[in-house]
């Protein structure tokens, strides 16, 4: 039916396309109806995919229009920043400590949602600004635009609400401006 | 790790952020960099990552493992009736 090699490639994607879904949902429940409903919709609208073009590319742009289709009906549910995301992950990245987790989360939670997106496709899931801009079906101008928005509304958070638990560098930080070490 | 990885993590990360699009003044621009040291800079990006990663090295659930190989078996109970012997 499906051929194998599609179906690898979607296999291949599912990794990525959770971690977006995660992202963008909040919870990871949701995050994985999301992601398979994007396969679904994916493998039914099969001939319209380019063999040779980025299948990845192509699933998010799916599971995007699923998100945002789906938001517009559940907003308030989204609201969620403060931590059942966290709480529902298996684990927690390592080299961050819970607390200063939670607070990227939970910053990350209050950009509107067109920059976090632009943000974790160019800063996590590795996509050019090209890709990006494909997928969110805007300008690759806007997405860049977005992308340093983003940036700067999250330091901003992070820096107004946890400037001492941000990190545990608060001396590197002093030393940084201190001596140099700026572009 | 802060220390020793933040050079090269801000070195890629600039690489991309130091592009300004058509929609970035440059009265912006240097308002961001002022603000934003190059740690914090860094440090967003290794958070963003690092929250990203430790989803995608869950691997593949199984549930989108099994749905797809079912997919790919068009002889499930309800079809194999009126399909058997095609293949």
């Amino acid at each position: 039916m499906l051929d194998p090699t599609l179906r690898d490639q979607m296999l291949a994607a599912v990794p990525s396309l959770r971690a977006f879904a995660i992202s963008l949902s909040g919870n990871v429940d949701r995050a994985d109806d999301l992601v398979q409903e994007t396969l679904l919709r994916a493998i039914a609208n099969i001939e319209s995919f380019q063999p040779g073009t980025n299948m990845s590319a192509w699933l998010f742009t799916i599971l995007r229009n699923l998100f945002r289709s789906e938001y517009r009906k559940r907003r308030r549910e989204v609201e969620d920043a403060d931590g059942s995301y966290a709480e529902s992950l298996k684990s927690h990245p390592e080299q961050s400590s819970r607390l200063e987790f939670n607070e990227f989360r939970a910053a990350l939670a209050k950009l509107p949602q067109d920059q976090r997106e632009a943000l974790i496709l160019v800063g996590a899931s590795g996509f050019s600004y090209e890709e990006a801009a494909r997928i969110c079906e805007c300008a690759v101008g806007t997405i860049k635009s977005r992308v340093n928005r983003a940036r700067n509304r999250l330091a901003d958070l992070l820096a107004i609400e946890g400037a001492d638990d941000f990190g545990p560098d608060h001396a590197t930080r002093a030393i940084l401006s201190a001596g140099g070490g700026r572009g | 790790m802060a220390g020793g990885g933040s050079e090269t993590m801000s070195a890629e990360e600039n690489d991309k952020a130091d592009r300004p699009g058509p929609m970035l003044t440059e009265a912006n621009q240097r308002k961001a960099r002022g603000r934003l040291g190059r740690d914090v800079q860094s440090k967003i990006g290794q958070q963003l990552r690092a929250m990203y990663d430790n989803v995608v090295n869950e691997g593949v659930p199984d549930r989108f493992v099994e749905m797809l190989r079912r997919l790919d078996e068009p002889k499930s109970a309800e079809e194999s009736n009126s399909e058997k012997g095609v293949n």
